[in-house]
């Protein structure tokens, strides 16, 4: 018997990762600015979403949404009211999306009718942050409910996005939320991040946020 | 806990590479695990027993290398590694880092196998 070691040098997501830059691809000749939202359940992710899907298309901007859940179409039928085109993705116990999941979900929808398209992913800030969608733009929220601390207990999710939103800002003196803290512990694993303080209910912080969208959307080679 | 569908990855991968190896039995399977790659070892330990079972890699060892994070830090003109997760700032001048060079590796590095004696009569059983 001999034994031997054979080199593999191989990524474990390799499969992903080929699908996400395939999809990646169709989205930049779709010309079609795509974002992975992130957060812990609770953070308040559809709210958000649901304002900035109604104020973009008051805007004039083709905006539609993938919601990933684990379960139920909750999520998809608070999003439609908003008139755009969204589409529900259960994974049944998988705790994050995944490229294959998101191209499934893509059949049939006219991506050159679109200016900017949304996967909000399921509530877990640990498991979609190994899963590459595609995406142009990753964005972690963080509700001021949750503690300051959040930054520095999830490091690889807030270290790989693109973008930082704080959510729930009308209540954050009831919380005793400490802004600067927070701002420092985002700047600390992610330095130099646009961060977002936003309301959903007030729609505080919204002009900022939909301004950044729509310049990242014309920013697209 | 998406140990489970990495542990599946691998075995997946490690299976189809089998194919240029015929007879050859697995003993280890080596992975590069970065410090940003959020998995835990316990975790990818414990259902890679699981994830192996009736496979392949049925009884094979999974070894695993943490790499830190390195960065490249402009102040210093130099890559540095970091202690921790904690903070991105150059442990030697403070600076922030934000060009990584290393830490979010999840990957295959190689497999450790024995192959099958080649004018073993088929008589001779070899048990495993």
């Amino acid at each position: 018997m001999t034994t031997r070691i054979v080199e593999l040098r191989q990524g474990v997501l390799k499969k992903n990762d080929e699908l996400a830059r395939g999809l990646r691809q169709r989205f930049q000749s779709a010309g079609v600015l795509v974002l992975n939202l992130v957060s812990s359940p609770g953070t308040g992710k559809t709210a958000f979403l649901e304002r900035t899907l109604r104020e973009l298309l008051t805007r004039g901007l083709r905006a539609a949404a993938l919601v990933g859940d684990l379960e139920t179409d909750n999520d998809a039928r608070r999003l439609a009211a908003s008139g755009a085109p969204v589409r529900q993705i259960n994974t049944h116990g998988i705790c994050h999306l995944e490229a294959e999941m998101v191209s499934k979900h893509l059949d049939g929808w006219d991506l050159d009718a679109l200016d900017i398209l949304f996967i909000e992913n399921v509530g877990n800030l640990v498991c979609p942050s190994s899963y590459d969608l595609g995406e142009r733009v990753r964005v972690a929220l963080l509700s001021v409910t949750e503690g300051e601390d959040k930054p520095l207990k999830y490091p690889t999710l807030f270290n790989s996005a693109d973008a930082a939103v704080i959510t729930k800002i009308d209540i954050a003196e009831p919380c005793a939320f400490n802004r600067d803290l927070a701002l420092h512990n985002i700047n600390e694993i992610r330095p130099g991040i646009r961060i977002f303080e936003t309301s959903s209910k007030t729609g505080a912080g919204m002009e900022e946020w939909l301004s950044y969208l729509e310049a990242e959307r014309n920013r697209l080679p | 806990m998406h140990e489970l569908s990495i542990v599946e990855s691998v075995v997946d991968a490690v299976t189809q590479s089998l194919a240029a190896y015929p007879g050859a039995r697995v003993l280890a399977v080596r992975l590069r695990v970065g410090a940003l790659a959020a998995v835990v070892e316990d975790s990818l330990q414990f259902c890679y027993g699981i994830a192996t079972e009736s496979t392949p890699l049925a009884g094979s060892r999974l070894v695993i290398r943490h790499l830190p994070v390195v960065a490249y830090c402009d102040a210093c003109a130099a890559e540095v590694e970091l202690p921790g997760v904690q903070s991105f700032r150059c442990p030697h001048c403070s600076a922030f880092v934000t060009d990584l060079r290393q830490g979010r590796e999840l990957e295959i590095e190689s497999i450790e196998l024995e192959d099958a004696l080649e004018d073993a009569p088929a008589a001779a059983g070899v048990a495993s």
